[in-house]
């Protein structure tokens, strides 16, 4: 088996930066569209600001993927899995950079203020219009649970790589530079498939 | 030719523990969407949920496509605040800096019913929207009560319920009616209160409570627990002293538009400061008399339109739009009004297309409010 190379230090540092605060941010968003407790307003005043850092971390992860272009999947990927990896990927740089931009100009057509901490606001990025808050509202909410699938097959796929194949696609992104994830060295039938084993 | 296989390595399939993996992600993948459905109130149904909400305001007032779920009949305002730059000393907020800023207002009455007669005793509100340059705006939505009758969502959820039309007789029921007193005592003392309130002959004339309290922030940082009322510089009349036009079920909307359209209306917004020990989370109870009062301004109403087409239409009065300066209290019902009033403003867009013209149309309020 030969040595998958690995996703940039960028590349990896914006991956794990990111990953908790959009998981948190779906987390968030489905809690506080169902709330009518004290939560609500914590909820809505976290969902707002980090949506806007997420989505100025995805137009640097975005440049980053110019400058650090990702490796290439190992050989043994067939070419379905190779299509699956691509447009989940495409998917998911999509709605981190969509999700953000619905939701301010969502908030906009309603003239809500886009508050990001005490004084500070965005301004309006569309027209005050109500027809166009219901769109862009609706929207919002199928893009959010696009964006939970997606993030729950590309967490299905990681898995299955870090623990099923063992191809390194998993270490790729992991910080620790190993094939497979740590759990596989414990189990003595997986030792012939490690990448560090002895 | 390189035959890669197409989807499934076979030679992975055989290594040793390999359902324990497949079982380990299976479990994972389902940990994470359970957790999510449950965040999201789908495993719960006795958790009190918008949507929850929204179905009590249905079964209470019936369906009204494209009408706000609650204070659905109203009319439209604009006019200005001029700040007297007496709160500026309690609030750093850039409204209360002397100065004029404009307002943008809705007047409503109470309940989810858009063409409901205008009746002396249906609970009145005012909403404003204060529009500092800047951007840090202010909403506020205020009622002609003293006291709000419940304290919490669960209270609000249920009184909705227990007050809701039985479908035999179209009167709520009485059993429902004393089986909610029961278990939401403070609704009965409050409703007594509410019962006894002095009620005037219009909204010109009416005394509007934010009810809720809140916290004022001022530049150095330091706290002070308010409440506000709005407060008519227009003499008070008692509600017997004007007697509707006989049939206009909009008397109340009408009068109005007609002394505005007559000359400018005015209220002074009157800030009222609570000591510690006032209680801030519990909007049922009264803070004592004789507490210090500030007059941050006058808020001046010129200009009354329908809400068809009207500026107040597109904007959701959602209590915790506050600038920086205005801080909500721990008073669990703002959390409450602000998620209840995002859904029933998400719903109501959605619905806007089929919505029908409401009781006060525009041809109403030009004719300056038919009287």
């Amino acid at each position: 088996m030969t040595t998958q190379p690995r996703f940039a230090a960028a590349s990896r540092l914006l991956h794990w930066l990111m990953a908790p605060m959009i998981i948190a941010m779906l987390f968030v968003g489905v809690g506080m569209a169902a709330s009518v407790s004290r939560r609500y307003d914590l909820l809505v005043s976290i969902h707002r600001p980090l949506g806007i850092a997420i989505l100025v971390l995805c137009v640097a992860r975005i440049v980053n993927r110019f400058i650090n272009p990702p490796p290439d999947l190992p050989d043994t990927v067939s070419p379905l899995q190779r299509f699956a990896a691509k447009a989940s990927h495409v998917a998911l740089y999509a709605l981190m950079l969509m999700m953000p931009l619905v939701g301010w100009a969502m908030l906009s057509a309603a003239r809500y203020p886009v508050v990001l901490y005490g004084p500070v606001r965005l301004p309006p990025i569309s027209p005050h219009d109500l027809t166009l808050y219901a769109w862009l509202r609706d929207l919002h909410t199928v893009l959010a649970y696009l964006l939970f699938a997606t993030f729950l097959a590309h967490f299905g796929a990681a898995l299955y790589h870090g623990l099923i194949r063992r191809d390194g696609v998993f270490g790729s992104m992991a910080f620790r530079e190993k094939g497979s994830m740590q759990f596989a060295r414990t189990n003595p039938a997986s030792i012939q498939n490690s990448p560090q084993a002895p | 030719m390189d035959m890669k296989p197409l989807w499934f390595n076979a030679a992975a399939a055989t290594k040793p523990g390999l359902p324990i993996r497949l079982g380990a992600i299976g479990a994972v993948m389902l940990s994470v969407t359970g957790a999510f459905a449950y965040t999201g109130g789908w495993l719960s149904p006795e958790r009190l949920t918008q949507d929850r909400m929204m179905a009590a305001f249905r079964e209470a007032y019936g369906i009204h496509v494209g009408f706000r779920r609650n204070h659905a009949k109203g009319v439209c305002v604009t006019g200005w605040f001029e700040s007297s730059g007496q709160a500026a000393a309690i609030s750093k907020a850039a409204v209360f800096r002397p100065g004029r800023v404009p307002v943008v207002g809705r007047f409503a009455l109470a309940g989810g019913m858009p063409f409901q007669p205008d009746a002396p005793s249906t609970v009145r509100s005012m909403a404003l929207r204060f529009l500092p340059p800047g951007g840090e705006e202010w909403r506020t939505g205020m009622n002609n009560i003293p006291v709000f009758p419940v304290n919490s969502a669960r209270g609000f959820y249920d009184q909705l319920l227990a007050f809701s039309p039985e479908p035999a007789t179209g009167k709520p029921d009485p059993a429902k009616i004393k089986a909610f007193l029961a278990v939401h005592p403070e609704a009965a003392r409050a409703l007594a209160l509410i019962k006894k309130r002095e009620v005037t002959s219009g909204f010109a004339n009416s005394t509007f409570n934010s009810l809720n309290a809140f916290r004022f922030v001022d530049a150095a940082g330091g706290p002070t627990s308010v409440r506000w009322s709005v407060v008519p510089v227009q003499p008070i009349k008692a509600d017997a002293a004007e007697q509707p036009e006989q049939g206009d079920e909009n008397y109340l909307f009408d009068d109005l538009i007609a002394q505005i359209t007559q000359h400018p209306r005015q209220w002074r917004l009157i800030v009222t400061i609570g000591w510690s020990g006032d209680l801030t989370n519990d909007a049922t109870q009264p803070w004592p008399e004789g507490r210090q009062q500030v007059d941050a301004g006058t808020v001046t109403i010129d200009r009354a339109s329908s809400e068809d087409g009207g500026h107040c239409t597109a904007i959701n009065y959602d209590p915790l739009v506050l600038p920086a300066g205005i801080q909500p209290s721990d008073d669990p019902l703002l959390s409450a009004r602000s998620a209840v009033y995002a859904r029933s403003f998400k719903l109501r867009a959605e619905e806007q297309h089929e919505k029908p013209p409401s009781a006060v149309t525009p041809m109403e309020a030009q004719a300056g409010g038919k009287s």
